[in-house]
């Protein structure tokens, strides 16, 4: 979950300066905002990734406004038409990046606070709607540093610009080889011959998206007009992008004007609000509260959407940042969330069902009893385990390794094929304490087929000085016999890289092989530096006890 | 007085009752014990107060070489008075014949005796006889020691010792010491014929024993289990690997959205699921997506196979699957994510799910089994918080008051199904989900602050836990 951090004083004058620092913090997690840490006035906020308008303590207030009962409905956007901003789409950029949309923002102030957290919110928006930058891009300049007419187009490596943060010119393959945006999202732009470049009317760069903008329109705390501009390869997430940024803003005091693109499949955004019909009967049916339409209303205006009864429905307005509302059901969750969550009773209606646990549970649970009456400890291994333990220190056959790709930790990296070798790991973890030691494990073992087979098996260890292979037979004979009434023998097997020559057996239960038995190899005991005498077995459950 | 005694006891005490005061190698010797079973039963019946041991130091005095030569010749002042019995001598005169310390050590003490009386002579001194010198302590101490050793006691001239002492190498001191064990009164008095043979000694301490046992996280597993059976649910089972199409395609995850990647998911290398569903699911899980999500739905991207993120996924296909009217069903398996391992995160835990379909499916009914399962826990503070869930809407978290900790818990999440998950798989009603990871709970229980405990199968955490 993304994190913003913020400063409590800030958020309570952006609110309303009325607003307690106790209120402030009680409300948060009712808009589904957890507080991560608090630290005298810095508190950090985890918010959830459908609600990027949360990422800046702009949009925060305005939610608080509402849930507060301070500000309700929706902040109307008012965009003006005039002046010269507009952004021509040359048809070589199709290939690459097709996409621009964007805006003026003026007549605003940003302290260096704002900066910083704009800066974070569009590296959010990048990472989430953005897919790391590849399906949309955003970029913020000072528009007073611009001349417009704008070009969004394409142009080749070779071309040279002052990036951001940088004072020499440098091609754009330097860009995408010695600066750290550059080695991080130059594969965007995969092999394209032509990149995309944003160039003002004086042919001075602009932005070379999605990587980096230009040095000449930095942003800083004297900007009081920003463009804002959103590239990608798709217009709707580009669309998306831009509203957040908008309406953030727009808190933070900005008004606007249009931007207007022309060009093949683009057009000037538009960021207006739409409305759903929502059926009251809804809130009764999902959230289980009687409610009259006016309160319904009310709860959504105080989510900062606006709504109105018409007939015996509500007609119910969303600004276009709201993307996360798809239909009725998020508007149920808009007007729980306006209600207030803690105002919610719980309520307990008798089960109309009986439950009931699976039947390979049960039976998985009479054999673990038998198991722990029988003496032993069990023990739980993880399925995801690695090639170390299952394979190599066992010497066993790898042939059929179940890999998975790119795992973060070594020890995990390959699905078990079999339980021993873990309780054999178990046991050279142990080594200082008392003995005899002895441990059982059930469960899922993985094999190749259609396209893997699940099972269940159950194996157990035992390990002091005088242990041996009759003894473990035994062992093996009373959990099979116990409850399941299962007569099983031992056959003379074809050696075993697992066990000691002659002294190891396959387990047949009807004429069917279900697991191996015997003493363990004395070198791999070296090998997991056990220095006392192990022998153990290893039983498939599935097919034997349950289907 | 019922006192049970250990043999090497027994045999302790009845050898001192008849000899008091004796030492460990006098109660080997008499007892037949060994001098470690002798020092073993001295401790025990010192702590039970029935022993003393006293311990003693015991000094002897010989001569040293000094003192030997002495003996023959005499001390250093005796042999100066020798030579000046005839005349007076000069320091030199004497000094041929008393070399080094000798010297100094003559005139000092014969004068210090009274002996002699020294004269400035030109550049010598002159050294003559004063008094008669008659025999001093120091010379009838060395007589009475002669070449014998004798103990500190039976020397009377304490100071003349003393001056020996401080003269080098006159005398040898060692010192040994000595133990010497005693009854108590009480001791004295046992009769420890009376303790029966049978007997032993019930208050002494005993090696432990470790009792077999089910795992604790297993325990806590199937605590839960048994709790939601309890609130009519009921057990279904699935694979742990997974087609993306039942992992993320059925519950609404697009198949760009930063979960599915690599870093956050295991991908089984090369595994794909042939068909992950029947051609109207994937039909219309496609259409879900491609109208929702606005982007090109891709059948291979939903065949790879993954370790399942959640159990939803075997919630979701036996929904699909069995499309029931009226069930509370529920999951619970070990769940996997690609994170690096750390005393907070494993890559695999077990999570349950439980979800209601039918009759009384509000919210409000959903967080009303939530709070009797908490109840059922033994945790009776919660409050509820709104979460985001990619696949349910509305979605609650419950937050659980840790007394321990002095804060609150987030712990299962719930939520009602989204209808752009039901509706492609053909289920009309609500249904509502809840679940979350078992081993915080167990961690709450066990006092663990390391998830990573569950899975060390550490035998001294799992035999005393």
């Amino acid at each position: 979950m993304p994190v913003v951090e913020l400063n409590i004083n800030r958020i309570r004058k952006l609110a309303s300066g009325k607003t307690t620092r106790k209120q402030i913090l009680d409300a948060l997690p009712f808009l589904g905002l957890d507080i991560e840490s608090e630290n005298g006035d810095e508190i950090r906020i985890e918010y959830s990734p459908n609600r990027p308008d949360y990422s800046t303590d702009y949009g925060i207030a305005t939610g608080l406004q509402g849930l507060l009962g301070i500000k309700k409905g929706i902040q109307k956007i008012n965009i003006k038409k005039k002046g010269q901003f507009a952004i021509k789409v040359d048809p070589t950029v199709s290939e690459v990046r097709p996409y621009v949309t964007g805006i003026i923002a003026t007549n605003g102030k940003l302290d260096d606070l704002s900066i910083k957290q704009l800066m974070n919110m569009q590296e959010d928006l990048h990472f989430g709607i953005g897919r790391k930058r590849k399906k949309s891009s955003i970029g913020l300049h000072d528009a007073d540093k611009i001349s417009f007419p704008l070009t969004y187009t394409a142009t080749s490596r070779e071309h040279t610009f002052v990036p951001l943060n940088g004072n020499t010119e440098q091609t754009i393959d330097e860009i995408l080889t010695n600066t750290e945006v550059g080695q991080n999202y130059g594969w965007v732009l995969e092999n394209a011959k032509n990149v995309p470049i944003i160039l003002d009317a004086d042919q001075n760069t602009i932005s070379f998206p999605p990587i980096i903008n230009s040095a000449l329109t930095t942003v800083t705390s004297n900007t009081k007009n920003i463009l804002i501009e959103v590239t990608g390869i798709d217009k709707e997430a580009a669309e998306d992008m831009l509203s957040v940024v908008v309406s953030i803003l727009q808190t933070a005091g900005f008004e606007f004007n249009e931007l207007k693109i022309t060009g093949n499949k683009n057009s000037t955004p538009q960021l207006k609000d739409r409305t759903i019909v929502y059926d009251p009967k809804f809130t009764s049916e999902i959230l289980g509260i009687d409610m009259s339409l006016s309160n319904m209303v009310t709860c959504m205006k105080k989510c900062r959407l606006d709504a109105s009864v018409k007939g015996k429905k509500i007609a119910c307005t969303i600004p276009r940042y709201r993307f996360d509302i798809f239909g009725p059901m998020d508007l149920v969750e808009e007007i729980a969330l306006g209600y207030g969550i803690a105002n919610i009773e719980p309520k307990l209606s008798p089960s109309t069902t009986i439950g009931q646990k699976n039947d390979i549970t049960i039976k998985t649970e009479l054999i673990r009893k038998t198991a722990v009456g029988l003496g032993f400890l069990e023990a739980l291994n993880s399925s995801l385990t690695s090639k170390k333990i299952l394979y190599d220190m066992t010497r066993r056959d790898p042939s059929e390794i179940i890999s998975v790709l790119d795992s973060k930790s070594q020890e995990h990296t390959i699905l078990r094929d079999s339980l021993l070798p873990g309780l054999l790991e178990n046991l050279s973890k142990n080594i200082h304490e008392s003995y005899p030691q002895k441990l059982f494990e059930s469960g899922v073992i993985f094999s190749k087929g259609e396209p893997i087979h699940e099972s269940i098996s159950l194996a157990v260890i035992v390990a002091y000085k005088d242990t041996n292979y009759s003894e473990l037979k035994a062992i093996m004979q009373s959990l099979l016999r116990t409850n399941f009434k299962i007569n099983s023998k031992t056959k003379t097997s074809k050696n075993h890289e697992l066990f000691v020559e002659g002294r190891h057996a396959d387990i047949f239960v009807n004429e069917k092989k279900i697991g191996e038995i015997g003493e363990i190899n004395a070198e791999i005991l070296e090998t997991f530096r056990i220095r006392t005498s192990v022998a153990g077995f290893e039983i498939k459950l599935s097919g034997l006890i349950f289907d | 007085m019922s006192q049970v005694f250990h043999d090497i006891e027994k045999k302790i005490l009845e050898t001192l009752q008849k000899v008091p005061n004796q030492t460990p190698e006098q109660l080997s010797k008499n007892t037949d014990l060994s001098i470690d079973q002798i020092r073993r039963g001295i401790e025990w019946l010192r702590l039970k107060e029935l022993a003393i041991v006293n311990e003693s130091e015991k000094i002897t005095i010989s001569l040293g070489p000094n003192g030997l030569d002495s003996l023959k010749n005499g001390l250093p002042e005796r042999k100066l008075i020798n030579m000046l019995k005839d005349e007076p001598k000069t320091f030199e005169q004497i000094r041929s014949v008393l070399s080094g310390a000798g010297f100094n050590a003559a005139i000092a003490n014969a004068k210090k005796n009274g002996w002699i009386k020294i004269e400035k002579n030109n550049s010598d001194s002159l050294v003559s006889i004063k008094e008669k010198p008659i025999e001093t302590p120091e010379e009838k101490l060395l007589s009475f020691i002669g070449e014998k050793t004798v103990s500190l006691e039976e020397i009377t001239n304490t100071l003349a010792l003393k001056i020996l002492l401080s003269r080098p190498d006159y005398i040898t001191q060692t010192s040994e010491k000595s133990k010497s064990i005693s009854l108590t009164d009480a001791a004295l008095s046992l009769d420890t014929s009376i303790s029966s043979s049978a007997a032993i000694d019930v208050e002494a301490d005993v090696p432990s024993v470790f009792a077999a046992r089910t795992h604790p996280l297993q325990d806590t597993i199937d605590e839960i289990r048994e709790i939601f059976v309890n609130l009519g649910f009921s057990e279904i089972l699935g694979n742990m690997t997974q087609s993306s199409f039942w992992n993320f395609d059925a519950l609404f995850t697009p198949q760009d959205h930063p979960a599915r990647e690599l870093q956050d998911t295991f991908y089984l290398e090369n595994l794909h699921s042939k068909k992950p569903a029947t051609s109207s699911q994937i039909k219309n899980v496609s259409s879900s997506h491609t109208q929702n999500w606005k982007y090109d739905w891709k059948l291979s991207e939903s065949q790879k196979m993954v370790l399942r993120t959640h159990t939803t996924c075997v919630t979701i296909k036996y929904l699909a699957e069995q499309k029931p009217e009226n069930a509370r069903i529920f999951s619970l398996g070990r769940v996997f994510r690609n994170e690096k391992v750390s005393y907070k995160h494993l890559v695999e835990f077990n999570q349950i799910e439980g979800i209601v379909i039918g009759n009384n499916t509000t919210l409000r009914d959903l967080m009303g089994i939530q709070k009797e399962f908490y109840r059922k826990l033994g945790l009776n503070k919660i409050k509820f918080w709104p979460t985001f869930f990619p696949y349910t809407e509305p979605s609650l978290q419950t937050m659980v008051y840790n007394e321990k900790l002095g804060k609150w818990i987030e712990l299962f999440g719930m939520g009602i199904f989204r209808p752009e998950v039901t509706k492609p798989l053909g289920i009309d009603k609500p249904v509502l989900a809840w679940g979350g990871g078992i081993e915080r709970i167990a961690m709450l229980k066990y006092e663990l602050d390391d998830v990573r405990e569950f899975y060390n199968n550490n035998l001294s955490w799992l035999r005393s836990a």
